[in-house]
């Protein structure tokens, strides 16, 4: 709240009400208006500070005002270029969600209801993966960072940035008896500060304006994470006083570079590589956008290298020759060097371990293997929370941006590869085609056997959905781990949003709203989102498909409905056998069956166009063709296909 | 317990069969290509196939057996020699848990292995057009 230590909330409306409701006069009013508000303070809105001893009558209420601080708020965000902000309504924040939709013009941001508050972080946090900047996040500074809190642990642990905002009331003394007491918090974001890059609960306007452009250069600083700003209830609702008016200024923001490798160390690894006789590139999130994608093609190309891609982003084409992500665990036991760009878990990635009664784990490695990690994941590691995962013994740590890096690392690369040594590379280039080649074979006869089963082969549901999209401009909004990476098998991908990776902290609950969220962002780029929807995660919040149904986003939804939390379902397996009990109630507790859910229903209850459920595979392409029609008219369509586990 | 490490790390070497620990999507070396009985059972498929499923086989290896790159690999329909079989799944040497006979008898193993004899051949590649 603005605060004028001899004024408070209350009396300084009364005061107002002195020199007149004239005094306060509306802002410039409007949302077209982002331009201006870059150089300057926004708006002419003012009001008097006038001492409450000043109040001579105390019978003359003002009851309203031109110039909320929403309003300038507003103004702050509009500089920013955030197009849309995801919300659940809620009471802590009805002063800016008010602004959003009446001052702002409820464009840029444009409200995009939610149905709970970890769809709205989830929605956003797939929104990131396709357009490359954060998406806006409203919510109660308890109940609603409460259920946003998974959603942000996501959002932390696959280094993406959103942008969230937290309605509280700190003035103990101007909150309205009951919930609002509830609904207010000494320090709302120690709740999440474990998983958020940065926080601050601004108190007054020229302290929100420069912490809401803080809170987006931080977040969006690799390594990228969540962000949150307080921002109290009077701050919102409260007329600019003249004082505060003079002080408004929107700073300028200016993004950071993101870090670059130490020339040194970039030039030890481009030796390393180039010399080596079997390198590996493995990359996680490597390509944090298109260039990054082109990167590491021109990489991979110059060194003659395979690369294996961990999904985290869309590193590599699928059907490049160097692609060579199926057996990429034997490539690593034979590599003498291996290139880990931002990987979640280098560790994991050149060491086995077995989850048995005693647990082990041995290197994979040859002795003597060169390890080389570029991660932003060492310039920034918080301690509560572990998803930093287990320490890797490199031989070669570079603390930057591996994307930022890359360009430093090609050209050194190129630098110590002579025309000798590039035959050489060549050479082993066609083997590497050779063998990537003989594995799309392989994937393609794999994908035969259980063709024609019922439940539907996951490999028959990737070739079927593949059917009906590849002469579409399309974008696969969904991970795909469980569906035996089909998709990357059988599937052509080339683009940089043809793929948005995982969830980052394998949080269930976000396939379904980053889908949303990704189709959102795809919608203006005229592209037909495509997503494999998994049945327990539908479950988490499946209100988000009316989210997609009232914004009318078109989103291609096929659910991968197995009726099992499967992953539990063969953990359960794992302890039964380990306890030597017998693993035929491995399902208690596990499965979604008895009674199977209609999905189809539900879908069609929140408004979105839907089929199924569908068990014969003859069924499935008509049904899919169907669904795609609706799609390209705009709207959300669901099918609901009884699968395989995996 | 050393010792026992020890051995269990020399088990993982050969290691065959594979057991997603984690939700998101981890790169596994392929599964070996099934080899051609070399010892057979004589089992009751039928029973064998609704073992398959109530003991969650089909978990990991697909209903059909026909197996996955994140779980399990493919067990049918050419299984490698019943011997070899159950030996693994008395004592899996990778990330399968294990059945003792407590658990599935040696004649229930026999049906299971006769279900994964009767898995039927895939159609010829040439004539599934999706997959061309």
């Amino acid at each position: 709240m603005a605060k004028n230590p001899s004024v408070d909330r209350r009396d300084f409306l009364k005061s107002a009400a002195v020199t007149g409701a004239a005094a306060l006069i509306g802002g410039t009013g409007a949302a077209g208006n982002a331009a201006a508000q870059q150089t300057g303070p926004a708006g002419s809105g003012t009001a008097p500070t006038l001492p409450r001893e000043a109040d001579p009558s105390g019978d003359v209420d003002v009851l309203t005002t031109d110039r909320p601080g929403g309003d300038f708020m507003v103004d702050v965000i509009k500089t920013l270029n955030i197009e849309y902000v995801a919300a659940n309504p809620g009471s802590s924040f009805r002063g800016i969600h008010e602004c959003i939709v009446n001052y702002g013009g409820n464009k840029a941001p444009e409200f995009i209801t939610c149905c709970h508050e970890e769809s709205s972080v989830a929605l956003a946090h797939g929104y990131y993966k396709i357009e490359g900047k954060p998406m806006a996040v409203l919510c109660h500074g308890t109940v609603g960072l409460q259920h946003a809190s998974m959603g942000i642990y996501n959002a932390y642990c696959d280094r993406v940035p959103v942008y969230i905002l937290a309605g509280n009331t700190i003035d103990a003394t101007m909150r309205r008896p009951g919930v609002e007491w509830d609904h207010s918090v000494q320090d709302a974001a120690a709740m999440v500060r474990d998983y958020t890059k940065w926080d601050d609960l601004p108190a007054s306007l020229p302290h929100f304006a420069e912490s809401a452009v803080r809170a987006y250069k931080i977040a969006m600083t690799p390594p990228m994470m969540p962000v949150l700003v307080v921002i109290d209830g009077g701050l919102q609702e409260d007329p600019i006083s003249a004082e505060v008016k003079g002080r408004l200024r929107i700073p300028r923001l200016t993004l950071t570079s993101p870090p670059q490798g130490d020339s040194a160390a970039v030039a030890e690894a481009a030796r390393l590589l180039a010399s080596a006789e079997n390198p590996v590139i493995v990359a996680d999130r490597a390509a944090r956008t298109a260039a990054g994608l082109k990167l590491l093609i021109e990489l991979a190309e110059t060194l003659q290298a395979p690369v294996v891609d961990q999904g985290g982003r869309m590193n590599f084409p699928s059907r490049h020759p160097l692609n060579h992500t199926d057996g990429g665990r034997a490539l690593i036991a034979n590599a003498d060097v291996v290139l880990g760009l931002e990987l979640t878990d280098f560790w994991g990635t050149v060491d086995a371990f077995r989850d048995s009664l005693v647990r082990s784990s041995r290197p994979i490695t040859k002795p003597g293997t060169k390890l080389i990690s570029i991660t932003a994941g060492d310039l920034f590691v918080k301690g509560n929370y572990q998803d930093f995962q287990r320490y890797p013994e490199v031989d070669l740590a570079i603390a930057a941006d591996a994307e930022a890096t890359l360009p430093a690392l090609i050209d050194a690369v190129k630098r110590q590869v002579n025309a000798d040594r590039r035959r050489v590379l060549q050479e082993r280039g066609g083997k590497l085609a050779d063998a990537h080649h003989k594995a799309l074979d392989r994937s393609r006869a794999d994908a035969a056997y259980a063709w024609d089963a019922s439940p539907i082969s996951t490999a028959r549901l990737s070739a079927e959905l593949w059917a009906q999209i590849k002469n579409e401009d399309w974008s696969l909004v969904s991970e795909m781990g469980s569906v035996s990476r089909w998709p990357m098998r059988l599937w052509t991908f080339d683009k940089y949003y043809q793929f948005i990776g995982g969830s980052g902290g394998a949080g269930v609950g976000y396939g379904a709203p980053a889908s949303v969220g990704a189709a959102l962002a795809n919608k203006k780029y005229g592209r037909l989102s495509v997503s494999i929807q998994n049945d327990g995660d539908f479950m988490y919040a499946p209100g988000v498909w009316w989210t997609a149904a009232h914004h009318q986003i078109p989103l291609l939804a096929v659910m991968h409905n197995n009726r099992a939390y499967h992953q539990e379902v063969m953990h359960l397996q794992r302890m039964a056998g380990r306890h030597n009990r017998g693993i035929t109630r491995a399902s208690i507790g596990t499965t979604i069956e008895s009674p199977n859910i209609d999905y189809a229903k539900v879908a069609q209850g929140l408004g979105v166009h839907a089929e199924g459920p569908i068990s014969d595979p003859k069924d499935l392409g008509p049904a899919i063709k169907r669904a795609v029609e609706i799609v390209k008219r705009g709207e959300p369509a669901l099918v609901d296909v009884i699968t395989q586990p995996r | 317990m050393k010792t026992r490490c020890l051995q269990l790390l020399a088990l993982t070497l050969v290691a065959a069969l594979t057991f997603a620990v984690r939700a998101r999507a981890q790169v596994q070396t392929p599964p070996p290509a099934p080899r051609p009985s070399a010892t057979t059972a004589t089992g009751n498929a039928e029973n064998g196939k609704k073992l398959f499923t109530s003991v969650g086989c089909y978990q990991c290896h697909g209903r059909e057996a026909q197996g996955s790159t994140a779980t399990g690999p493919r067990l049918g329909p050419r299984p490698i020699a019943f011997a070899a079989l159950s030996k693994y799944v008395r004592a899996p040497t990778g990330q399968m848990p294990p059945y003792t006979s407590k658990v599935i008898s040696d004649a229930e193993l026999a049906d299971i292995y006769a279900f994964l004899q009767a898995r039927p051949q895939p159609p010829a590649l040439e004539s599934i057009q999706l997959l061309k």
